[in-house]
């Protein structure tokens, strides 16, 4: 459905170039949620925007890769065409509720007017589907609060809006950044429901960003790590959680607090998240990883596969490894 | 189905919710503040008086038989004081003023000066708003681009494009058609070969002239924002008079005029409201939605940006009537025998020992007016200005 392909995104910011995205690869097939983690900072969301186009050039630059929907490379196509995809074919919630609604336009101006720029619809029907829009994510009463400005809403409400604001021209693909970080725990569970039941009812694929372990575990089909500005460990969500072979995801996974840890220190991976624009040679992980050796210094490294789609870019592990999943 | 139906349950038909934030709607808002601050409010009325009057007078003074007719010249009962009789034995029948008496006194000629008040609150009034309306408006859409295009740079082509379309639109005015015709011909079909050029391209290199044209000089913002202070440099009274000199004077010529010199604040405003609105997260969701960039500039932010341009229009309009009020009085405004409060006082000064309501009740129009739209401007911002509004 949606490839990204070796995608090369650098930001140049007086003279100095941080390598956002470094080659990433990734693909959402149809129907399938697919979650991209990561921490802050470490390209999640220089991905999403720059499938969408929407990334600003300058200070961005897209060096290379090829984003395939639907057999057209995204980055070939001009302004226009794109209007034509964004929103009616890949939508995108964002992150912060509070600020990605205009304020000085109601709800369902705004939510019409999704609708209105990619189809032709009579004013009736249009309104019908606005209605049945608030009604798909939840929304009590809504044609009232189509009437609503943003701020008479809560963040849970307003969140739930703008879901229904991408939803507005059945996409294949919606991309959520980070959509529940704002939101407090409670709404946060009502949100991940509503995606799941959303993208099991309309059959549309979801690429769900977060650095939210909890959250990939109830919502993933497939999980992509990121870590720096590439991609570090991918493979089904089983495997990722129960046999990751990642030292990065190791580290991640282990300075999740369990109840069985109660008490304890949480575990934390030593050092920083590098600088983009000083990225270390070699692994990039390198610095902070326990199980560098010399040649993780010098070398990328390449992909390991693990068999079953589980794939790694550490082969100091793969060497020590036990057998691929299938062979055992 | 019957069973269906008596087992759904009433509530879950529509959860009612209460309101999550009290039901005032914006205009209620400001209304109730505006009530609040005296000052402001009082402007506002005289605001809406003044519309009144103003429209009124155009219908009383306009037309071949006016109500009041401000050019009907009464030699024999010339420089009456205000509320004084109209001495009807040496009157025609139809100089008798219509309400009766003099109700602000006659001019040199015998004029009614409340017939002329009249007319030229009409002048003043549209000149204010339609001069502030171009100044607005230029502010707007220069501010937009500047505020939303602004990084983009200027290439050394578009310069070339700019210089030979106006050259060329230059001769064509100047009536040599010939060459003008060819280069407006030049510069428009350049434009039309650089997009082919553009879509026909492949990866390959290209020829040192194209890379020369495409020379990246400075950006829009820079352009766009030079120039407005450019032209903040030029006393704006001076510069009006000089064009003013050039063109015929005419009410119109001098709506455009004040227009086109004074929307340099707007658009300073306007820029720095969306350089902000720019970052902000809904007019990226806005891009993801597949709106595009006017609309995006003029839909969704431009609203958002119009708080500080609603104030400095009002405060605008204000000084637009009185470098108007300005220019009537240097004899460059809108031309005699249309009144306008002006020329009225300019025409009063001669006389201001012998008949000081000449320009006392223009003078006096004017400033209230004008005060009245300032408070009423000043009240605005506080209003609409939520860090200010606290005071209230």
């Amino acid at each position: 459905m949606l490839s990204v392909q070796d995608v090369r995104v650098y930001f140049t910011d007086n003279g100095k170039v941080a390598r956002a995205l470094d080659g990433v690869s990734y693909e959402v097939r149809t129907g399938e949620t697919v979650c991209l983690v990561g921490e802050s900072g470490c390209g999640k969301t220089v991905s999403a925007l720059t499938i969408l186009g929407i990334i600003p050039q300058p200070p961005a630059k897209i060096m290379g890769g090829r984003i395939l929907f639907d057999g057209q490379n995204l980055l070939d196509l001009g302004e226009r065409e794109m209007e034509k995809i964004r929103g009616n074919r890949i939508a995108m919630v964002f992150q912060e509720p509070m600020t990605s609604l205009n304020p000085v336009f109601t709800v369902g101006e705004q939510i019409r007017e999704t609708i209105m720029i990619h189809e032709n619809v009579s004013e009736k029907a249009l309104r019908k589907r606005c209605v049945q829009l608030l009604k798909d994510v939840g929304i009590p009463s809504p044609e009232e609060r189509l009437k609503d400005y943003p701020h008479q809403l809560s963040g849970g409400q307003r969140q739930r809006v703008m879901i229904a604001m991408a939803l507005a021209c059945n996409p294949d693909v919606v991309i959520a950044d980070e959509p529940t970080t704002a939101l407090d725990v409670t709404i946060q569970a009502q949100i991940l429901n509503l995606f799941r039941e959303l993208q099991r009812t309309r059959q549309m694929s979801l690429l769900y960003i977060t650095h939210d372990l909890g959250v990939v575990a109830t919502i993933a089909d497939r999980i992509y790590v990121m870590y720096a500005g590439i991609i570090v460990e991918q493979g089904d969500t089983a495997h990722i959680f129960h046999d990751p072979r990642h030292p990065y995801t190791q580290g991640l996974l282990a300075s999740l607090p369990t109840r069985t840890k109660r008490g304890g220190t949480l575990y934390t991976i030593p050092g920083a998240v590098p600088d983009p624009a000083y990225k270390p040679a070699g692994c990039p992980f390198h610095p902070r990883c326990q199980f560098a050796i010399e040649s993780c210094r010098i070398e990328f490294p390449g992909m390991c596969d693990y068999g079953e789609g589980h794939v790694s870019r550490c082969p100091v592990l793969y060497e020590r490894a036990r057998p691929p999943h299938g062979a055992a | 189905m019957k069973k269906g139906d008596r087992h759904t349950p009433p509530h879950t038909t529509g959860m009612q919710e209460g309101p999550l934030a009290p039901r005032e709607s914006r205009w209620q808002e400001f209304w109730r503040l505006l009530r609040r601050n005296r000052l402001a409010f009082v402007g506002l009325v005289i605001f809406v008086a003044f519309f009144l009057i103003a429209v009124g007078g155009l219908a009383l003074t306009s037309g071949t038989k006016p109500v009041f007719d401000p050019a009907m010249v009464r030699l024999q009962e010339k420089l009456r004081p205000p509320l004084s009789e109209p001495r009807l034995e040496d009157l025609r029948p139809a100089e008798i003023p219509t309400l009766g008496i003099y109700l602000l006194g006659t001019d040199d000629l015998g004029r009614d000066v409340f017939s002329r008040m009249l007319q030229g609150a009409w002048v003043s009034l549209t000149v204010g708003f339609v001069a502030v309306g171009i100044a607005v408006l230029i502010g707007i859409v220069m501010g937009g681009i500047a505020g939303y295009f602004g990084r983009n740079p200027v290439r050394v082509d578009h310069i070339l494009v700019v210089f030979i379309v106006s050259v060329g639109a230059g001769l064509l005015m100047g009536g040599v058609f010939w060459a003008g015709g060819v280069l407006l011909v030049i510069g428009c079909a350049s434009v039309l070969v650089q997009r082919w050029w553009k879509k026909a391209r492949g990866k390959q290199s290209v020829p040192p002239v194209i890379r020369l044209l495409s020379q990246e000089t400075f950006s829009i913002d820079t352009l766009i924002m030079r120039f407005v202070d450019i032209m903040l440099c030029f006393p704006v009274f001076f510069l009006i008079l000089t064009v003013v000199a050039l063109l015929p004077a005419s009410m119109y010529n001098i709506m455009i005029v004040i227009g086109m010199t004074s929307w340099m604040g707007t658009t300073r405003f306007v820029r720095a409201e969306l350089l902000s609105l720019r970052e902000q997260d809904f007019v990226t969701a806005a891009k993801a939605l597949g709106v595009r960039d006017w609309r995006i500039i003029f839909r969704h932010m431009i609203p958002n940006a119009m708080a500080p341009v609603l104030v400095s229009a009002t405060i605008g309009i204000a000084s637009a009537i009185l470098i108007e009020a300005g220019l009537s009085f240097l004899g460059f405004g809108v031309p005699p025998p249309h009144a306008t409060w002006g020329n009225i006082l300019s025409d009063g000064k001669r006389f201001i020992f012998d008949a000081p309501w000449l320009t006392f009740i223009p003078g006096c129009a004017i400033l209230i007016v004008v005060l009245a739209f300032n408070l009423f401007g000043e009240g605005m911002r506080d209003i609409l200005n939520p860090k200010l509004r606290e005071r209230y």
